[in-house]
């Protein structure tokens, strides 16, 4: 299918694409595109308007700014995955971004973008909210700040206004964590069933600081709270992380569907949890 | 409508496209390269695979407009002067292929592949043609075409259209 009719706009500039989205009630921002052209020929999505952003390119590349790292929005999956910053600084997203959907759609996908969409399963938001990053957003009035936690709202369902734009996110830099990103699902391109992105700072043996979040266990990623307190001075042991790990699931409530019921998500938690967290000390 | 410019396996072109209209069927439908093909609605199968600047891309998921002032290569711009590119000729001698459907896109997707890894694995070749479904032939020949690729020499630019 091809899409429904919709006017077109490339801006060159966040000021331009901002009164763009102003001045259009039924616009939709197309980044990488990768999730919004299957919705557009499924006619799942037929917007008036699209305002593409790929023609500016202050929303593309990864930057050191002092204690955090900068994306910008448009920096394609590819670019992230085998960006030096990233892989110093935050590896964890390396990890998550190299598995998300297939070689063609991370050329063409951006960071920002499969952020902004806020699927549930998708899985940037659980690294996002683990890392405790913040979401720097454009709007009439200047920027706005907005922490992880806060960002994601509901299935699909962000605090972007719907005439503001995602402009970059900020990670505080782990340099040193461990990282690792556990994706659980049947078959090749498989969205997650569940996912966990764990980082861990060791000190000697045992675990200092640990960072998990939770990704297709509720409408929003899930900071896996009561797992990083029970690891906190912990040895990273394969019998003192499935302790901790046995909490995964608690306070969680997700969806039966097609791919498992809750209590086997809420299962999948807890022993994901357990494999991301040791590989992650094994690699710290 | 809205005028574009693109270059496509070597040559530029200027058109006028509405919008809405996919890359993919600009290709097919205002320049005839129909050795792209649409094979799904949802960006899965990769069968209509090209490269955008150099790069893979699905060509389903991508806009006629957006690809304005960028250049495109699709699997009919890889032979030169009447030869295959060694990933075709590969393909040919390991019968890599049945239908023959999805092997456009697989040929693309493998010259990518190579580029990025030149010394893939079989887990890696596997892994790197995860966005292209094949539905006969069981992968198998698949992978020893690009294996097979892999070993010969490359063209000085590998998957280039000049």
């Amino acid at each position: 299918m091809i899409p429904a009719a919709f006017e077109y706009f490339a801006p060159a500039t966040v000021d331009e694409a901002l009164g763009l989205l102003r001045e259009h009630s039924d616009a939709k921002v197309l980044a990488g595109g990768q999730s919004l052209m299957p919705a557009l020929r499924l006619r799942l999505a037929a917007p008036e308007v699209i305002v593409d952003i790929q023609k500016i390119d202050d929303l593309r590349g990864v930057r050191d700014d002092g204690d955090a790292l900068v994306i910008g929005a448009m920096t394609p999956h590819s670019t992230v995955e085998s960006d030096p910053l990233v892989a110093e600084h935050a590896r964890l997203i390396a990890l998550a971004t190299a598995t998300v959907g297939d070689p063609q759609i991370r050329h063409r996908g951006t960071f920002g973008g499969s952020l902004a969409h806020a699927d549930p399963a998708a899985d940037l938001p659980a690294v996002a909210v683990a890392l405790e990053a913040s979401f720097v957003i454009a709007g009439a009035d200047g920027r706005r700040t907005v922490p992880a936690a806060e960002f994601f709202e509901g299935v699909f369902s962000t605090a972007l206004g719907e005439d503001e734009l995602l402009v970059e996110v900020r990670v505080p830099k782990y340099t040193g964590w461990g990282a690792h990103y556990e994706k659980f699902n049947r078959v090749a391109q498989g969205w997650s069933i569940v996912s966990v992105a764990a980082a861990v700072r060791l000190d000697g043996d045992s675990i200092a600081e640990a960072r998990v979040g939770l990704g297709n266990m509720g409408p929003t990623p899930i900071r896996a709270t009561a797992v990083e307190a029970a690891l906190v001075g912990q040895p990273a042991t394969a019998d003192a992380v499935r302790e901790a790990a046995a909490r995964a699931a608690d306070g969680t409530s997700p969806v039966t569907d097609i791919n498992g019921d809750a209590d086997y998500r809420r299962h999948l938690a807890t022993v994901l949890t357990r494999r991301a967290v040791l590989a992650a000390a094994g690699t710290a | 409508m809205t005028r574009i410019t693109v270059k496509v396996d070597g040559s530029s072109f200027t058109d006028e496209v509405e919008p809405r209209t996919l890359l993919v069927l600009y290709l097919r439908e205002q320049l005839g390269k129909t050795g792209t093909v649409v094979g799904c609605d949802t960006g899965n199968c990769g069968a209509c695979t090209v490269h955008l600047d150099g790069r893979s891309v699905k060509s389903c998921s991508l806009l006629a407009v957006q690809a304005d002032g960028h250049e495109i290569t699709t699997i009919e711009g890889l032979a030169t002067n009447g030869e295959l590119h060694p990933m075709q000729q590969a393909f040919h001698e390991n019968h890599a292929l049945q239908c023959g459907y999805c092997t456009p896109g697989m040929i693309m997707q493998s010259i990518d592949l190579i580029a990025d890894n030149p010394n893939p694995s079989e887990d890696d070749i596997r892994l790197g043609l995860e966005g292209n479904l094949c539905r006969c032939t069981g992968y198998q020949n698949i992978v020893k075409a690009v294996q097979a690729a892999a070993a010969a020499p490359q063209p000085s630019a590998a998957g280039g259209a000049q």
